[in-house]
Formats: C-alpha cells, sequence, structure tokens
C-alpha cells in the first residue's frame, strides 16, 4: 500500500469488502449462499481486524433485522444475499426505506432474473431502492463507495446488483484509501436521550414521540414518495458508446454488458453501425438518456438473461420511437447460474447482427442439462 | 350491566406517572394488563439509574402505541423481528440497556426463530414479553400461546389442542437454551404480582449490564376484550386459565432452571402465608 491508492489483484467479493470497509461499513449481518457467500466470509475476516462486527444470522430475515439495527444505531452498516435471500428480507427492505435508514444491500443474483426483485421496490408498498448495477470489478469498487454516501445523503437504501462473475472474478483493481467521511447522523439511537422529553422514535410509519410534530401515515408516505422523485431526477447515470450514428442500439447491464460491449466493438469493425447503451443505475432508470439515443436509431435491441424485465424499461423509454427487440433470454448452467452458452461474445454479436439486419434470431444456445 | 364501570368502593387514592412516560394516557382498552406491565418496566430502569443509556425496540401489536410515550430512544420493527433489529443495535452500542417488546403473536408465532437464536447466542440484551394468549389487535384470535379450552375468534369452541395444537410455554424453551442467563414469567393480575413483575424486570435488566448473558421476562396480561370476558372479571380469569398454564416464577436464575411443578410449589406457598398475613392483618401483598 502507498500513495493514495492500492492495487491489488482481489476477487470480486473480495475487492467489494475492501471498498465496503474503506468506506466506513462497520457492520455486516447475512446468510450464506452462492454466489453472496465469498462475501459474507471476506466480512467475517475483515470487519473484526477494523473493529466492527460480523453477524452470521440465522437467517436472512435476521441478517436484514441486524442490519436495520446496527444501521439505526448510526453505523454504517450492510447486509445482502441472492434474490432468493433477498426474497426473504422484503419486508424488512420496505419498512427500512419508509424508516428513512442508509442501508446499503449486496444483491448477488445468480444471473439476471432479479432485476424486477431489484427494482420494483422490494416488497411492498410505494418504496424503491437505488439500484447500482457494476459491469466488472473495478466499477464494483467504485459503486459501492458511492452506495454508502448515496444512501447516507438521500437516508434512502441503496443496492448493489452484482451476479456470479462479478463476485468470482479475478481482476485488478484500485483501492481508494483516502478515509471515508462517515457523515454525523443525529437521528440515529444512541440511547442518550431517555428521560429528557426529547428521545427518539425511528418509524416506519411516519409517528413521532408525544409532544414532537407527527406526520402521520398518509404524509410520510407522500413525502418518501416526493423524496424518491428527487432521487429519480438526481441519481440516474448511464454509460453510452458509439451511438451517435449507430441504427442500432443495444442496451445491457451489468457484467453481460461486457460481452455486450465486446461484440459491439467487433461489428463495429466491421463496418456495422452499432452503439451500445448501459444502465449502470437500474433505479432510477436512466431513461431521458435512453430515449436521447434511440431517438436517432432505428431499433434498440434488448440484451438481457432472463426471459424479459430490462426490456419493460427500455420499452417506457423508448416509447415507441423505435422498435424494441429483445435479444437475451434465459441461459443458465446445470447448477442454475447465470453464465450460460448465451454469455459468449461470439453468440451475442451473432444476435445482435441478425436483429440489425432484420433477420430471425438463430435458437437460443442450449447450456446442457443436469451436471 | 356488569363489568363496564369501576365497583362503588374502589377510590383513587393518587396519580403516580412514571417518569420515562410522557403522557399517562393510552389507547388500551378497559382492564388491559399492558400498562402495568410497561410500569415496570420503565420503573425498573429509572430505578437502575440508566435511562439516558437505554435502547428500546417496540414490535406490532397493541403496545406498539406506547412507543410514542416511553421517554427513551426507540426503533420501531416489523412483527416478530425485534430481537434481531435489537441485536445490531447492542453489537453497534455495546454500553446501551437494550430491550424488546413484543406480544405473544409477535415473539411466539411470527418471530419464534428470532427470540431463540438471540437467547442461544447468548445476545446480551432483554426480551420483554407480554402474554395475554391472543392477538388483541386484530380483535382476540388464537396464538401459539392460547391454552387449551380457551375461546377466541378462531377458535370458537375453545382451542382443541387435538385441532389447534398445543401452547408453546415459551420461557420455559427458552430457560433450556445456554445463552439464556436469566429467565423469568410475571404477571400483572394482583398488586403483588405487578410488585414481584417489576422485581423480574430489574433483574433482568440487571442480569444484561452486568453483560453474563441474555435475559427474558414474559408477563402475563389481561385481555379481557380479547377474551370476551367483562373487564373485572380480566384478572380472575387469568388466574384461573392462562396463569393456569403458564405459571408465574423465575424459571432461571444463576444458570438453574426451575421446573413448573417446582413454580407451582413455590407460589402455593406464597400464597399460603398470604392468607396467612392478611388473617393475621397484616399485608395482602404476595410476595
Amino acid at each position: 500500500m502507498s500513495g493514495a491508492v492500492r492495487r491489488a489483484l482481489l476477487e470480486g467479493s473480495e475487492a467489494i469488502v475492501e471498498a465496503a470497509v474503506g468506506a466506513g461499513c462497520r457492520f455486516f449481518a447475512g446468510y450464506p449462499m452462492t454466489p453472496f457467500t465469498e462475501l459474507l466470509e471476506h466480512f467475517s475476516r475483515r470487519l473484526p481486524e477494523v473493529g466492527g462486527v460480523c453477524m452470521n444470522a440465522e437467517s436472512e430475515l435476521e441478517a436484514v433485522g441486524m442490519a436495520w439495527g446496527a444501521v439505526a444505531a448510526g453505523a454504517r452498516a450492510a447486509t445482502g444475499s441472492t434474490g432468493q435471500g433477498l426474497s426473504l428480507m422484503e419486508e424488512a427492505l420496505s419498512e427500512i426505506t419508509l424508516a428513512e435508514l442508509p442501508l446499503v444491500t449486496f444483491l448477488m443474483a445468480r444471473g439476471q432474473q432479479d432485476y424486477h426483485q431489484a427494482t420494483r421496490g422490494l416488497g411492498h408498498g410505494d418504496t424503491r431502492h437505488v439500484v447500482l448495477a457494476p459491469v466488472d470489478v473495478h466499477e464494483a469498487v467504485a459503486h459501492t463507495r458511492s452506495a454508502f454516501e448515496i444512501a447516507d445523503a438521500w437516508r434512502h437504501p441503496v443496492m448493489i446488483y452484482g451476479d456470479y462473475l462479478l463476485a468470482h472474478t479475478r481482476e485488478s483493481v484500485t483501492l481508494p484509501t483516502e478515509p471515508a467521511v462517515v457523515p454525523d447522523r443525529p437521528w440515529a439511537v444512541d440511547g442518550t436521550l431517555g428521560g429528557t422529553g426529547r428521545s427518539r422514535l425511528i418509524s416506519p410509519l411516519g409517528f413521532a414521540k408525544a409532544g414532537q410534530h407527527s406526520p402521520g401515515i398518509e404524509a410520510h408516505q407522500r413525502a418518501i414518495a416526493a423524496k424518491q422523485e428527487r432521487i429519480a431526477a438526481a441519481e440516474a447515470r448511464a454509460d453510452v458508446g458509439a451511438c451517435d450514428d449507430a441504427e442500432t442500439i443495444v442496451v445491457a447491464y451489468g457484467t453481460p454488458a461486457r460481452f455486450v460491449r465486446a461484440a459491439v466493438a467487433e461489428l463495429r469493425r466491421g463496418g456495422h453501425r452499432i452503439g451500445w447503451f448501459r444502465p449502470v443505475t437500474l433505479w432510477p432508470f436512466p431513461g431521458d438518456a435512453l430515449a436521447d439515443a434511440a431517438g436517432r436509431a432505428r431499433r434498440v435491441l434488448c440484451f438481457e438473461l432472463s426471459a424479459g424485465q430490462l426490456v419493460d424499461d427500455v420499452r417506457l423509454a423508448v416509447l415507441g420511437a423505435a422498435p424494441v427487440v429483445p435479444i437475451g433470454g434465459i441461459s443458465t448452467d446445470s447448477s442454475g447460474f447465470g453464465v450460460g452458452r448465451l454469455l459468449d461474445t461470439e453468440v451475442v454479436a451473432t444476435r445482435i447482427l441478425a436483429a440489425h439486419r432484420d433477420e430471425p434470431l438463430p435458437p437460443l444456445p442450449d447450456s446442457g442439462g443436469l451436471p | 350491566m356488569t363489568g363496564t364501570s369501576p365497583p362503588a368502593d374502589v377510590r383513587r387514592i393518587g396519580v403516580a406517572v412514571p417518569e420515562l412516560l410522557l403522557t399517562g394516557a393510552h389507547h388500551m382498552c378497559p382492564g388491559c394488563g399492558e400498562p402495568l406491565a410497561v410500569r415496570g418496566f420503565l420503573e425498573a430502569i429509572q430505578a437502575l439509574g440508566v435511562a439516558r443509556r437505554t435502547i428500546a425496540v417496540a414490535g406490532i401489536g397493541c403496545y406498539t402505541s406506547f412507543s410514542m410515550t416511553t421517554d427513551v430512544d426507540l426503533v420501531q420493527a416489523l412483527h416478530g423481528r425485534a430481537p434481531s433489529v435489537a441485536t445490531g443495535i447492542k453489537r453497534v452500542r455495546p454500553d446501551a440497556l437494550v430491550y424488546t417488546l413484543q406480544g405473544d403473536g409477535d415473539m411466539v408465532n411470527e418471530g419464534l426463530q428470532e427470540v431463540l437464536h438471540t437467547a442461544a447466542r447468548g445476545e446480551r440484551i432483554t426480551c420483554i414479553l407480554l402474554n395475554n394468549g391472543v392477538f388483541g389487535e386484530t380483535g382476540g384470535h388464537m396464538t401459539a400461546t392460547t391454552v387449551p379450552g380457551q375461546r377466541t375468534k378462531n377458535t370458537l369452541e375453545g382451542r382443541d389442542p387435538t385441532v389447534h395444537g398445543h401452547p408453546i410455554l415459551i420461557g420455559d424453551l427458552i430457560a433450556r437454551l445456554d445463552g439464556a442467563a436469566y429467565v423469568a414469567r410475571g404477571s400483572v393480575h394482583t398488586p403483588g404480582a405487578v410488585a414481584r413483575t417489576t422485581r423480574m424486570f430489574r433483574r433482568a435488566f440487571e442480569t444484561q449490564l452486568s453483560g453474563s448473558g441474555f435475559s427474558f421476562v414474559e408477563v402475563v396480561t389481561m385481555c379481557p376484550t380479547g377474551w370476551f370476558v367483562p373487564t373485572l372479571d380480566g384478572p380472575t380469569y387469568l388466574h384461573d386459565t392462562l396463569g393456569a398454564v403458564h405459571v408465574m416464577g423465575e424459571l432461571k436464575v444463576d444458570g438453574r432452571v426451575r421446573s413448573t411443578e417446582e413454580l407451582r410449589a413455590e407460589n402455593a406457598r406464597a400464597e399460603a402465608d398470604a392468607a396467612r398475613r392478611l388473617a393475621a392483618g397484616g399485608l395482602d401483598e404476595v410476595p
């Protein structure tokens, strides 16, 4: 380690944990599940070294509850799981949003079939989480620090949408070494105001202590909704490449966007006017930026490893300005992880080119049966 | 009509609002036992002088409204999930006195796993259970602690163990976990029981502050509305039904687990002793 940065060859999970610790995260709770497990392993090793706490929770229900308490008590704290585990956490994640707690959640999804789960509110009620979808380990490191900062800035939960490839790929990364600035949290419960008549109440319901202003449920929920509109206006991010003269734009997010980027670069070298568009935030979705890019294109392709979830947001953004053609699909390995044979630059390029020429798509590759 | 107004011989001897209550007003039904239990643990916190380092976590039930009137820092949790939230708080602020306030539906139905694991972990928090054997807030439905024969809105002919299963004696279950350092079951159906329960709260909090492990106080409380009995019959109904199954006493002290039979014998001796003292013109308090 030297100077203001530290370079290291790290597996995605370890890089994320190092970035979280560097961002001042001092509490983590989780329950093992592939491909999230290594995140828990690295947190359980690293947090005690810096005076933090990592809890091996009894289930995802307890994991999110423990993180809830830690954030409420004033710590920078996080939890996480796969999409399956996040399903169990959803009730709490909705309430944490309504309680305005800056929790960070690491969704290390098995593939891209949890897009709706991540972007459609994570549970009941009118709640949304900010969702960052890193394309590689390098960006995951930056996103991890951003996640804690965005969460604190808005007092709102932020999620990192990672996946199997991100968790398990080793890359050379640059870790920031400048210390994180953790803002004061006068709202956090530290126990010091008991008996003073000014004690604190952290409630998802918009209730306050007797004698203090209590907005009530309706006004509180409207205030959260208004805050989410401000977040949507301020935080949408996109990464755009070669779209200026493109007849065809390919939309993809997360690690599969790397394959799309490589395929588009290859097709560009072949003289095809194709560009790519990557939502960096899944919520808020960078719809204006996509509409702008799509306004000059003849067609918008959507590559995702699912039956079709991202495509909903793409259609909403494009709003009929150009035809939207899904070119992805379900593709898993024999264990159900989203690294099936569709995730191959050559296969992706073939599908992009077919759609670019308005030809029928080749059949989805078969990833094989049981192991 | 019986049970709708106090008997004529009741007289008010004064008003004593605990210092840690922002207002004495509450939204509970007439005859509810929960305010007595809340008074008990607030007085215990006050007596220990730890109000300025206390953090509470509330579950969801009738008692949730005390979140707004108790003058301690508080986090409102989900139904059943208070022990994990309290765990996160305690691990971040180990010097705080951290307690949960939960009902039987909250803790023993929805959140059973949470409280058992928290106890087994020896988490240095105190879980407080207000056990009235019924979902009071929804209007009187069966919970995991409803006793056999007890009528609820979804056991109209009474809880039948062959159909609805047996009640869970949560205090007994927790007492057998190594991480649990102090476990007690109190009640609020007589002044003596209230005093005894307040002492249990104090011992539980002292256990937490000494760092020796998880502590637990269950309080059997009246819910005449949810039991469909006249208000004034609440204490007697508690004594004869819930109290006969969820037996009052200290279930674990200094690592020693005590059986229901031991507690019954202890309570019988105490009641006989009190009756003798009453006959001799002494105090009517059951120790």
